[in-house]
């Protein structure tokens, strides 16, 4: 039981993660998921120092809201500083992250988390924090209820706003001219990749929360040309990681988040392969066709 | 009576403390075929980008049909430089030319379908129907810009901006665009175009706006399209223009494309 409750939870964490960044890879925003999911970390240590308790929706919010800060950090060192964008990112993360350690480390007794759990998660502990009734009955882990909640909300984002989502990627001053604001959409997706690193970080941790933000949606990317099928694929590759991952852990009596990010690896070099493959084919006809368009 | 199209009065941009456009002031009527003509970095795509609200001005402003951007957005589109997007997203040409039917109002809601109609037209259009469900990457170059166009077309629009239609399409697309500028045209659209060959201003266009940095000129073609204003705007480029020529005429330059004439 133990085994599905951890499958579930890390597939759970796959689709929220790769869902969003599909946007993100195609976005060109990679790093900035990577910035997020450090950056949330004080605000993750704060909520906890306030509100003594993990799984409150003020904490989740509170937390969310630094991952949003750090954007407007990066957005404004890059526009205002005029310092280089991977260089703004560079300074805004790091620093947001680094605080986080010393107040965990300053406060390590009045708040129970410690460094390598913050680091790296601790998905097999995810079983053992379950949610129970007042009338004794237990609903399963807690963890899955909170990324359940948060990947209805994902669906739904992405469900209504696909299409302010695909313009705003693709062409976003053509957006622009439309009328449609560009700033909403993009601290929009923002804020909703913060509220899923925030969810996901219990489990997988700040640093494996990029591997599933990325690499997911740039496996779907090489193996399709059409955005609906590209988020389905991500959350495929998302799903078929956890459940690989979970294997190469008790194979090798591993770190479970760990050995789910080097599954979703695994499955990334499968989908390069076939990509090279696929593209070796198609080299052929498509050489032959350009002297007909380009006269 | 004609009103004017676009009106721009005293357009100031800069980028880093340098103006990219300086006090730039004209009026275009309604229903011509507008060329804005200029050396490279002469804030060609700046005009149109600050006519469109996507540049913060300095100073100066535009209006479109006598009012601001936000009260005609509907009547107005904007075709981009193509190589402004990244053509390996994934999606297919029918998804691009949609978005043409997006708005502040329905960007929650599913498309009609009355937009996926307008859709189909506008692929006719431009002689792209065929190729609706093709991925964008495999397209050339010419039918990238094509697919822009339907896009563009899809909105319905009376005033369209476009930033160099022309540029690096094959002559099939050059002239499948140019028939289709000048169908818009006699359905009374107005029609302004960035455009880099000056071969075939005369050709093609009724109006032209002569500009580097500053505005040089702007009026009906055979007034304004002459030997001195040309000079005004690209200087001593012509010359070095004008020597290409002779090099390429001499067979001395391994040219494919038209040869360079002014």
């Amino acid at each position: 039981m133990d085994a599905i409750w951890i499958i579930l939870t890390g597939t759970l964490v796959a689709l929220c993660c790769g869902l969003l960044g599909s946007f993100l890879v195609l976005r060109q925003m990679a790093m900035v998921g990577d910035a997020i999911s450090h950056a949330v970390l004080p605000g993750i240590v704060i909520a906890f120092l306030l509100a003594e308790s993990r799984d409150s929706l003020p904490m989740l919010i509170g937390a969310a809201a630094v991952g949003v800060l750090v954007t407007v950090l990066i957005e404004w060192l890059h526009r205002v500083g005029r310092m280089q964008a991977d260089a703004s990112i560079g300074i805004s993360y790091t620093t947001l992250f680094a605080i986080g350690i010393i107040l965990i480390s300053y406060f390590t007794r009045q708040v129970d988390l410690d460094q390598d759990c913050v680091l790296y998660g601790e998905i097999a502990y995810v079983p053992l924090d379950t949610w129970i009734l007042s009338n004794g009955t237990s609903l399963g882990p807690r963890a899955v209820w909170i990324l359940g909640g948060a990947l209805l909300l994902i669906l739904t984002f992405i469900g209504m706003g696909y299409k302010g989502l695909q313009l705003t990627t693709f062409d976003a001053s053509y957006a622009a001219t439309l009328g449609i604001s560009t700033v909403f959409w993009h601290y929009a997706l923002m804020s909703t990749v913060s509220l899923a690193t925030v969810v996901s970080f219990e489990s997988v941790g700040a640093i494996l929360v990029v591997a599933f933000l990325i690499v997911p949606p740039a496996t779907a990317y090489l193996l399709t040309d059409r955005l609906p099928v590209m988020l389905g694929l991500s959350a495929l590759f998302g799903f078929l990681s956890a459940v690989l991952g979970y294997g190469l852990a008790v194979a090798t009596n591993g770190s479970v988040a760990g050995a789910m990010a080097v599954a979703a690896g695994f499955w990334f070099i499968l989908a390069l392969g076939i990509h090279f493959i696929k593209k070796r084919l198609h080299a052929f006809p498509a050489r032959r066709k350009l002297p007909e368009s380009y006269i | 009576m004609p009103t004017s199209a676009i009106e721009v009065h005293n357009l100031t941009v800069s980028y880093n403390q340098r103006p990219v456009l300086w006090d730039v002031d004209f009026t275009l009527p309604e229903g011509k075929l507008i060329a804005i003509v200029g050396p490279n970095g002469s804030g060609k795509t700046t005009l149109l980008k600050s006519i469109m609200g996507l540049v913060p001005l300095s100073g100066g402003f535009a209006r479109l049909f006598d009012q601001p951007l936000a009260d005609v957005r509907s009547q107005v589109s904007y075709v981009p430089q193509r190589e402004s997007v990244d053509w390996d997203f994934p999606a297919r040409v029918k998804d691009v030319v949609l978005m043409g039917r997006y708005r502040p109002q329905n960007l929650l809601r599913r498309l009609t379908r009355l937009d996926r109609e307008v859709a189909d037209w506008a692929l006719e259009q431009v002689r792209m129907k065929e190729f609706a469900q093709r991925q964008i990457s495999q397209l050339s170059g010419g039918q990238q810009q094509r697919v822009f166009i339907a896009r563009s077309l899809a909105q319905q629009a009376n005033l369209y901006l476009m930033d160099e239609p022309f540029a690096g399409v094959d002559a099939a697309s050059e002239k499948a665009i140019l028939e289709l500028l000048l169908q818009l045209k006699d359905r009374g659209k107005t029609l302004l175009i960035v455009h880099h060959d000056l071969n075939t201003v005369r050709q093609y266009f009724d109006w032209v706006v002569l500009m580097n940095t500053r505005l040089v000129a702007a009026g009906p073609v055979e007034e304004v399209f002459t030997e001195a204003n040309l000079q005004a705007a690209y200087g001593g480029q012509l010359t070095v223009l004008a020597q290409v020529a002779d090099r390429v005429q001499e067979g001395g330059f391994p040219v494919r494309k038209k040869e360079v004439k002014i």
